[in-house]
């Protein structure tokens, strides 16, 4: 506690204008920032695997497993900071046992539970249910039993189970593109709908989340499966990346016509937060605002990005631009995270004054934390990828 | 810690608290009564809640900046002294000659407002007194995701501190920044009215030792009660009121500039 | 129906059915008993200890105090305003006492000059009233009427009197434009001083025809005093209306201009 009073002690020293005085305690940490981010590469993860399934894009086949289970290792990863931010974890059941209703926060529980239990893993029990089976029988120890688990006893193989399998998987994709949708769009409503707070409450907040989590989570597959195929020593299939680099384009071009808008539109109508806001804009977010999510981590990649369309460039160039690109956008959508939960608690209520987020370095809200957070994932899905492997080739073949 | 340690920390830890408050609960549970609803009269005796809706008139022209509200609600309420917790707080609003408006409340005003400006600088200067306006229709009761914050029949917004898990978003839903997180219970916690004092007839302890009776606490709607009196003749303001929030502290000679 | 959907289903209910039984068993029994919330979590709420026991608690053994203090201008202000919260005191008098603040730094936090107070509330100027002397040594705080009958306008509207020193105005008695009778420093909202009321009354020393120095100043060096034409400056306002007479802005204007 001591050391609480410490950090805001130096904060009220930091303080510009006037804030309230409860507001000296900076509330939505780092790990909020994780939050978003992490179901953020989830929805987008999924939607880029809906892709092949749905909408029939066959030259991004080769990602589709491997987003599913990505989707899956980042959403398992997803409630791990909310739950550690808490002020009481043990009491975080609660949510499930009294949700109340008119909170978005409380809807988080079924959204997720919905997700993660109705979409994902029967998405991905279907996907793999013939291999699961012929795993089961060929293993042996440990694994054995895993799979025997997983196939909860469907063990028929047969054409028109396996026929089946494919039917139930396409239906449940088609489900869960709306799920996704409501997935993130939902987080970005938390934010949106505090109508106490003028950089947040906003329409196109969820729209804009959605959005930016469809950019970041093909940038991320992109980046996966570069780094994949090369530990693998596969060739990279050129036609795959090429497709995903123009969806990245197309998604990045969205998104930022949104945020634009969302910007255009809070100048135009210029209402009371405007002054402060500005002030905020070209203080305390310049950096992360500015100069990383607008030029590093959109304008930058898109020009790059759309070199490659007009260009004839050769392979080599391309995959260089496209991981460059692909890390470049990773870190703008992180720093967009960061500019909505952060940016939004830089500024008092009272519309008078800016105050300042130090960030602790240990500590369970701190950066190393947060980090753990983000690499998390990775060691989940490294573990996912070794039970079932994604690839093309490990996939069994039935002998008819 | 090194870094081992903190993933274990980070992968056992949080579902084994989780986990573990699901059994304690259970526990705690079992060791209760089946039953366990309470009634009307074993919260409150003989007080009705029913009959009562309740409400605070504050006169700006009144308010003289000494700061005894914000001590005695640190001291009835046991808030933390460090001044960034508040239960209630005034600020002061200075309008300079140039149009500018200087706003500070320095410790909430728990020591009065030491330092002046000029006379001459000065075209116009007040105190807020400013508290948890009790809305109508709270934000804060909105956002909570469980339940640990709720308006009660006799209309005052209260936090149950054995339950809020602690989440804030109610912090970031109030407009009026009369939330903090105690630092000892970490849960959200905020003015109360002194609801333990008003149901047995006593006065809100800031009201209680207002000395210029700059705060008026009384009730909506019967006219034999201080408040109907205050409300009857001033013209009154609320703070946001385009928040749509209802606030249930009313302000007579609220000057444009408050936010 | 194809084996898959026949366990997954299953499994489904089962998981549905468990959560429900948990669900039955965690829910605190007194949840949703008046709202989305616990019952038991007012009980918390009402059995908080009180700390100020409010001045009806008092009466009981000091009624003598309490006699007096309700007949002098500290009738508002309730005995725990400089006592500190004594419920305690009311259970215990004898293990409990309240303080009683006795130093100078006290009653500052009230009646110390600050110009954000509202104008009419009495004011000191801590450094140059009687320095070093405790209040209590001419105050009672049970009935701080002054036992000398201030002399001047200035110990009370010291507000005022501070302005007015810095404006042109300064060489002015307040009586130059007040008449206050005695009675109006023993009860002050009894016997208010009169204002001028008319815009001759400013004329006497501002039009072109008043008499050159007025008799007032003829003492000091008299000041260029600002004439008009009565006639045609403004008629049909009144001179307040747009110049503060404790701080004629309009020679600060003119003075603005020639720098």
């Amino acid at each position: 506690m001591e050391e609480l009073f410490e950090r805001l002690a130096f904060s009220v020293k930091e303080v510009t204008g006037f804030i309230y005085p409860n507001e000296i305690e900076l509330h939505w940490s780092i790990l909020i920032v994780v939050y978003p981010y992490l179901t953020g590469l989830v929805a987008g993860a999924f939607i880029l695997a809906s892709l092949e399934r749905v909408f029939n894009v066959k030259e991004v086949e080769p990602t589709y497993r491997l987003s599913l289970l990505t989707a899956l290792a980042f959403l398992i990863v997803a409630p791990l900071p909310l739950v550690a931010h808490l002020g009481h974890p043990e009491r975080a059941f609660e949510i499930f046992l009294t949700p109340n209703f008119r909170s978005a926060m409380a809807m988080f529980g079924f959204v997720y539970a919905w997700y993660l239990l109705v979409v994902l893993l029967v998405e991905l029990w279907f996907e793999y249910r013939k291999d699961i089976v012929v795993w089961s029988k060929k293993e042996k120890g440990l694994k054995k039993v895993i799979y025997l688990i997983l196939t909860l006893g469907a063990s028929d193989l047969s054409e028109k189970s396996i026929q089946f399998d494919k039917k139930a998987g396409k239906l449940i994709t088609i489900i869960g593109i709306p799920s996704a949708f409501l997935l993130h769009g939902y987080v970005g409503f938390i934010f949106g709908s505090v109508k106490a707070n003028p950089w947040w409450s906003s329409v196109l907040m969820p729209v804009v989340f959605l959005f930016s989590a469809i950019v970041s989570g093909i940038a991320l597959m992109i980046l996966l499966y570069m780094v994949i195929t090369l530990f693998r020593r596969k060739p990279v299939d050129m036609s795959c990346m090429d497709k995903l680099a123009s969806f990245l384009l197309y998604a990045m071009i969205l998104d930022f016509s949104l945020e634009n808008l969302d910007f255009i539109h809070r100048i135009y109508e210029s209402e009371e937060s405007i002054k402060i806001l500005y002030q905020l804009l070209i203080s305390k977010l310049f950096i992360s605002m500015v100069v990383i999510q607008i030029l590093l981590g959109t304008i930058v990649p898109m020009v790059f990005l759309a070199w490659t369309k007009l260009a004839r460039l050769p392979d080599e160039l391309r995959r260089l631009i496209y991981f460059g690109s692909a890390i470049l956008t990773l870190i703008g959508i992180f720093s967009i995270r960061w500019n909505v939960v952060i940016g939004g608690q830089l500024f008092s209520k009272s519309l008078r004054g800016l105050t300042t987020y130090k960030m602790e370095l240990l500590g369970i809200e701190g950066l190393l934390v947060a980090l753990l957070f983000l690499v998390l994932p990775f060691i989940i899905l490294y573990i996912l990828v070794a039970l079932f492997p994604p690839w093309k080739e490990a996939e069994v073949e039935l002998e008819a | 810690m090194n870094r081992r340690d903190l993933l274990k920390n980070l992968l056992i830890i949080p579902p084994g608290i989780f986990l573990g408050g699901l059994f304690l609960k259970t526990l705690s549970l079992l060791k209760k009564t089946p039953l366990g609803k309470i009634s009307l009269e074993s919260i409150y005796g003989k007080y009705n809640p029913h009959a009562h809706y309740y409400a605070m008139g504050i006169d700006i022209d009144k308010c003289i900046g000494c700061g005894r509200c914000v001590e005695a609600c640190k001291i009835e309420n046991n808030v933390p002294r460090e001044p960034f917790f508040f239960r209630t707080w005034v600020e002061r609003y200075v309008i300079t000659v140039d149009g500018e408006t200087k706003v500070d409340s320095p410790e909430g005003g728990i020591h009065g407002f030491p330092e002046t400006l000029s006379e001459k600088e000065i075209l116009r200067t007040f105190f807020v007194p400013k508290l948890c306006n009790h809305c109508d229709n709270p934000p804060c009761v909105q956002v909570c995701p469980v339940g640990a914050t709720y308006k009660t029949i006799d209309g005052v917004v209260l936090v149950d501190k054995d339950y809020c898990i602690g989440c804030r978003y109610c912090i970031q839903a109030c407009p009026y920044g009369a939330r903090y997180l105690h630092p000892e219970t970490h849960t959200a916690d905020k003015c109360t009215f002194c609801y333990h004092r008003i149901v047995k007839g006593l006065q809100p302890a800031c009201v209680e030792v207002c000395p210029t009776g700059a705060r008026i606490f009384g009730e909506v709607k019967p006219r034999n009660n201080p408040l109907a009196r205050f409300v009857r003749f001033n013209k009154l303001g609320v703070l946001k009121p385009y928040l749509n929030t209802g606030p249930k502290v009313y302000y007579a000679n609220l000057d444009k500039e408050v936010t | 129906m194809p084996q898959q959907i026949k366990y997954l289903f299953g499994l489904a209910v089962v998981l549905v059915f468990i959560f429900l039984i948990v669900r039955h068993y965690l829910v605190s029994p007194s949840f949703g008993q008046y709202g989305h919330y616990r019952a038991a979590s007012l009980q918390t709420v009402v059995s908080q200890e009180i700390k100020y026991g409010g001045e009806i608690a008092c009466t009981e053994c000091h009624e003598d105090i309490l006699t007096l203090k309700n007949k002098s201008y500290h009738r508002g202000v309730a005995c725990e305003v400089c006592h500190s919260a004594a419920y305690a005191h009311t259970q215990d008098p004898y293990e409990h006492k309240p303080p009683a603040p006795r130093t100078r730094a006290y009653c500052p936090l009230c009646h110390g000059y600050n110009p954000t107070r509202p104008t009419g509330f009495p004011q000191i100027d801590p450094v140059r009233h009687n320095p070093a002397k405790p209040c209590i040594s001419c105050h009672n705080p049970h009935d701080p009427t002054p036992p000398v009958t201030p002399k001047e306008c200035e110990p009370c509207h010291t507000e005022i009197a501070r302005t007015k020193i810095l404006s042109p105005h300064a060489p002015l008695p307040c009586t130059q434009c007040h008449e206050a009778k005695e009675e109006h420093k023993l009860n002050p909202r009894v016997a208010l001083p009169s204002k001028p009321r008319n815009r001759e009354f400013c004329g006497q020393c501002h039009s072109q025809e008043a008499e050159s120095p007025p008799k007032i100043l003829q003492a000091e060096s008299p000041p260029e005093i600002p004439r008009v034409d009565m006639k045609s400056h403004y008629s049909g306002f009144l001179c307040w209306e747009c110049h503060y007479p404790h701080y004629p802005e309009a020679r600060l204007k003119k003075e603005e201009e020639t720098e």
